[in-house]
């Protein structure tokens, strides 16, 4: 029995920024919400269920927020998850999500994902430490940057290409009216120029700490027949997870992200995903994972992701843009990113991308990693349905 | 090593003053428990809401329409709490209650310092008593008390208070949230902290894979089976990977910069986190020849962290093939 | 849309206090190697895996990722992870098959709720401006619940220790003759602190035909949420349990284990599901018993499943709870095929 067709009927997100002082975490997601459910023209009464995703409780400090949300939420008296999958969790979410259309068992169901983590710290929160620990952890950076180092040695990648991912990303968040930062005359110079925090990754190259949240609604084939445009339809999903260390774990290209990825590309019918897919968004929380992710995606053969990089085929206008919204680095609540890169591949084929839409996307990545590049979850949609 | 030891255990405290930023509603509820006030909000249905809600748990539309309520109301039912934990509103027995004030039509939840179970009941009217330093936040109701009753003392001090402009209103509240938890090592973890407790390091070799781990886990991450086998380890590896942490961050314990490298002891499948110094970071490298500088004796105990850093010996880089498999 | 069924359960000792740590992988190993024991499948065989923790049990965060190793994930898998009571990753599994990704599931849950103070960690699930900050711990918000239907006269003390002392050696008027320890609940009307583990294996029907003689065929499992505010709904009830039932069918069921932290809530959900005097009520002892958090509710499924596979049911309901006074109820309907 194949799945039911399931298409993103609309998106919505908040302006992100390092403190929403302005809100409270229930008007945060209404924010991201009530955009989704007008971008979708939707209202209450049409959604049957809510999936709500968040990184680790602590950072806000409320345990199981869905409970307290659940009528901000609107979801009294209906079905409400909660799914939590370390820094992937806002696309597992929307796969969760997805599956109750795609089971057949509900019609529409909203989903959002959402960090408040200015409450707390995002680097206390990653770099706490349980007795007998030996303190050496210097937050999300400083446990990525050894692999990072590690990623340069193996492919001979040239020192300067985290920083033109760095400007591209910052430049194409100056295109994004939610975006946190927004640099527009950003350079490779102004990167390279930076601080350097844990090297070899510098301040810019680095993702913000962004308070905000990302919505969407996905509705069974009638409801994305009905979306006024084209609605986004969903032609493959996958997700894999591998532990986080293990001995002779390839920590620069893991094993659980190429299958994923070989899954994803299997169910979309996607044999060369560098001349078929128009733009990706890929999860980039810190410059050199754009190529690292381009040869784990499969978009360019393992040592050569840099030179896709360096050739600026990853920018607008090249042949895969890649985080024309600005990605990661631009905006970075950490249990939303997942979900805004599903939402903003979805922008690109319903034509709603503003500022930042890629000239005749039609099919379009979201990919999302979380933990110790451990969890990996992605979906390829497209303006036409599948097959 | 006797194959009963306790596994070790150790004190765990989590804790943050959460700063929670209160848009509109909540804003405006605290600020007028800040002047002894309480407001409520209209909902779809016409029931006022104390404390206000942002959004009516009927409808979900944002709710706007605010209603003063009174300070005095009806108790609606009640539990007695014998043995009062932190941080709650009193640290002598008291009632917790749900309290439903004149004017609203749902009851909050809140303490009521009746002395007795003997002295509160269903329906008993009752009347906020205000904290003796009000500063917008909820606690500025430190609790009730039946209405004829004399003030009693509020116990609990004011939560912290995060700065704000002169004159402007509250717009934060400071919930501080700190948790203690036992934590406990697993027995292999165990048996590996004993041993560095005396200058050991001690591998566990998974009887599946054959691969030595340092430090142990519970189970093999491939196989899941525990990794019962010791191997003792040198103190020397190599360094497979690192970075040079620069920058400061709350919580850290060490003065940046500093390397924080991956450390492939000789005999050992994999690499963990420690620290290099003794040379420039500049001067280290992927495949560098490290050796462990313990800490004086008299100062280890149950951690890694008896191994201060790992300095370079000074012998030729390993080979990036012996170790590119490990990165 | 193919049928889901249980085709295999496997729950840890349920312990005071388990030596454990609080990744709920020594817990995890044993079971695994039971489930896979009884149903004859390796972790080859598993297409999904889901589980369901908390950090907060744990004062770790990512504490779900430590439990991963108990898997041995590697060629790596297809999983996910839910921060509730497994019975809702059970729920993302079931989704999983019926859409048809993939034949067989895997579901967890753990928690070790004696490294910290249980009832004091759940008031963070309370509202975080105006409630949390006063700490009210969970058994005194259950005592004001129990309050409420004693005084509507719903249920009576007698009543509550009734349930306590059902399947047990232990006399209702000795238990009533005991002090309260938060009035008007009594230490019996309280689910122990438990730590503990759970584990069960969902295929498709054709699939557990090759495994169970009896599988305990899924007919029907939905799940809702009630509002958050305390004293704006009535406490006597559970609406979401209420609305969740009505899109079951219920008639026939003969055994129902209910996910019930406090004796009182047992007598909420009879009610809400519209439970004759017939059907057996919480055989394996209920959350009464043993409460080990986030695998309680997996267990209850997992309970009914087993007597289903044991010829001593035909039809049963397996309920859990999340949150505070049954504010989000799941229900399951299983039956023999």
């Amino acid at each position: 029995m194949t799945k039911q067709l399931t298409a993103v009927l609309g998106t919505g997100q908040t302006h992100h920024r390092a403190k929403r002082t302005d809100v409270s975490m229930p008007g945060l997601l209404r924010e991201a919400i009530d955009r989704a459910m007008a971008d979708a023209q939707v209202d209450w009464a049409d959604i049957d269920a809510v999936v709500l995703g968040k990184a680790p409780d602590l950072f806000e400090g409320v345990m199981m927020p869905e409970l307290f949300l659940a009528d901000a939420l609107g979801a009294n008296g209906k079905p409400l998850l909660r799914v939590h999958t370390a820094g992937s969790v806002g696309g597992s979410t929307a796969l969760v999500a997805a599956s109750l259309v795609q089971s057949g068992v509900h019609r529409r169901v909203l989903t959002v994902a959402y960090e408040k983590q200015s409450e707390s710290n995002a680097m206390w929160g990653l770099s706490i430490l349980p007795p007998f620990q030996m303190p050496v952890g210097a937050g999300a950076g400083g446990y990525f940057a050894p692999h990072v180092r590690s990623y340069i040695r193996r492919s001979g990648a040239p020192e300067h290409i985290g920083a033109i991912v760095a400007a591209k990303d910052r430049r194409n968040g100056a295109l994004n009216p939610y975006a946190h930062l927004r640099q527009a005359d950003i350079t490779v110079e102004s990167v390279q120029a930076s601080q350097m925090l844990w090297d070899p990754i510098r301040y810019d190259e680095t993702c913000p700490s962004s308070d905000g949240a990302c919505a969407m609604v996905l509705g069974d084939e009638a409801a994305g027949d009905a979306v006024e445009g084209g609605a986004a339809w969903i032609h493959a999903t996958a997700m894999r997870t591998e532990p986080t260390t293990f001995a002779g774990r390839d920590q620069v290209n893991p094993q659980a992200g190429r299958d994923a990825a070989a899954a994803l590309w299997a169910e979309a019918g996607i044999k060369d995903p560098l001349s078929e897919v128009d733009v990706a968004e890929i999860y980039v929380p810190f410059s050199w994972f754009e190529p690292m992710w381009l040869e784990n995606l499969g978009f360019a053969a393992e040592g050569e992701g840099w030179k896709v990089t360096e050739a600026g085929e990853t920018a607008i206008g090249g042949q895969l843009p890649v985080n024309p919204s600005g990605g990661v680095l631009s905006s970075n609540p950490i249990g939303a990113s997942g979900m805004l890169r599903f939402s903003e591949a979805a922008k690109q084929v319903m034509g709603r991308a503003g500022d930042y839409q890629v000239d005749g996307a039609r099919v379009a990545l979201g990919h999302a990693y979380g933990g110790g590049s451990q969890y990996f979850s992605m979906w390829v949609v497209g303006a036409a349905k599948p097959r | 090593m006797g194959v009963t030891e306790t596994p070790l255990a150790a004190p765990l405290n989590v804790g943050f003053d959460y700063t929670r930023s209160t848009g509109p509603v909540l804003g405006r509820f605290v600020n007028a428990l800040r002047e002894h006030r309480i407001e409520g909000i209209r909902g779809s249905d016409g029931r006022v809401h104390v404390p206000p809600v942002e959004y009516d748990p009927v409808t979900a539309e944002q709710l706007t329409e605010f209603v003063p309520v009174a300070t005095e109301g009806t108790v609606v039912s009640w539990s007695w709490c014998a043995a009062p934990l932190d941080g709650q509103p009193l640290s002598r027995p008291f009632a917790w209650a749900l309290v439903r004030l004149d004017g609203a039509d749902t009851a909050m939840l809140h303490a009521v310092d009746s002395g007795s179970p003997q002295n509160i009941h269903s329906g008993q009217r009752v009347r906020v008593r205000w904290a003796e330093d009000a500063v917008g936040h909820i606690r500025d109701i430190a609790y009730f008390l039946p209405v004829d009753a004399e003030d009693t003392t509020p116990t609990e001090p004011a939560p912290p208070v995060a700065d704000r402009e002169e004159g402007a209103p509250v717009s934060v509240v400071i919930t501080p949230v700190h948790l203690r938890y036992q934590h406990s090592a697993s027995p292999e973890e165990s048996r590996y902290l004993r041993g560095l407790a005396e200058g050991k390091l001690i591998g566990q070799r998974c009887p599946a894979c054959r691969k030595v781990y340092i430090p142990p886990r519970g189970a093999c991450p491939t196989d899941g089976v525990p990794t019962t086998d010791e191997v003792e380890l040198a103190d020397t590896g190599i360094v497979t990977t690192f970075c040079i942490v620069n920058v400061p961050f709350l919580g850290q314990r060490l003065k940046p910069p500093y390397v924080a490298a991956y450390i492939l002891l000789d005999g050992a499948d994999i690499a963990f986190l420690h620290l290099v110094l003794g040379c420039d970071a500049k001067d280290v490298k992927m495949g560098m020849r490290v050796r462990a500088a313990w800490k004086p004796r008299d100062e280890w105990w149950t951690s890694l962290e008896n191994i201060s850093h790992f300095e370079p010996t000074g012998e030729p880089d390993a080979a990036y093939e012996t170790f590119a498999h490990h990165l | 849309m193919p049928d889901v069924a249980i085709a295999g359960f496997a729950q840890a000792p349920n312990v005071r206090e388990t030596p454990g740590t609080t990744n709920g992988v020594e817990m995890l190993v044993p079971i695994f190697a039971e489930v896979f024991e009884q149903t004859g499948l390796s972790k080859q065989d598993i297409g999904f895996w889901c589980s369901g923790s908390s950090d907060y049990l744990a004062g770790r965060a990512f504490s779900f990722i430590a439990a991963v190793d108990a898997i041995g994930a590697f060629p790596p898998i297809h999983e996910s992870h839910v921060e509730m009571d497994a019975a809702w990753a059970l729920y993302e599994a079931w989704l999983k098959i019926k859409m048809g990704e993939v034949e067989t599931a895997l579901v967890y849950g753990f928690g070790k709720s004696s490294a910290g103070e249980l009832r004091r960690v759940l008031a963070l699930q309370l509202d975080p401006y105006v409630v949390t900050p006063l700490w009210p711990d969970s058994v005194s918000i259950a005592g004001i619940q129990a309050r409420m239907g004693l005084e509507a006269g719903l249920w009576s003390e007698k009543d509550l220790a009734e349930v306590a002392a059902r399947g047990t050696e232990k006399d209702v008027s000795e238990l009533l003759d005991t002090p309260y320890f938060a009035d008007p609940l009594r230490r019996h009307d309280i689910a122990p602190i438990t730590d503990g583990a759970a584990v069960v294996i969902l295929s498709t029907v054709e699939r557990a035909r090759d495994i169970v003689e009896h599988p305990a065929v899924l007919t029907g499992i939905e799940h809702r949420v009630d509002s958050p505010v305390l004293g704006a709904r009535d406490l006597t009830r559970s609406p979401s349990t209420e609305i969740a039932a009505k899109a079951l069918d219920l008639d026939g069921v003969d055994l129902a284990e209910l996910h019930a932290p406090f004796t009182h809530q047992e007598l909420i959900l009879r009610s809400a599901l519209g439970l004759g005097e017939h059907v057996k009520i919480n055989p394996s002892g209920g959350a009464l018993a043993a409460n080990p958090m986030f695998s309680a509710g997996l267990a209850r499924i997992g309970e009914a499943a087993a007597r289903i596979h044991r010829g001593e049911s035909r039809k049963a309901v397996a309920h859990a709870t999340s949150g505070p006074a049954l504010q989000q109820n799941l229900v399951a309907v299983l039956e023999a095929r």
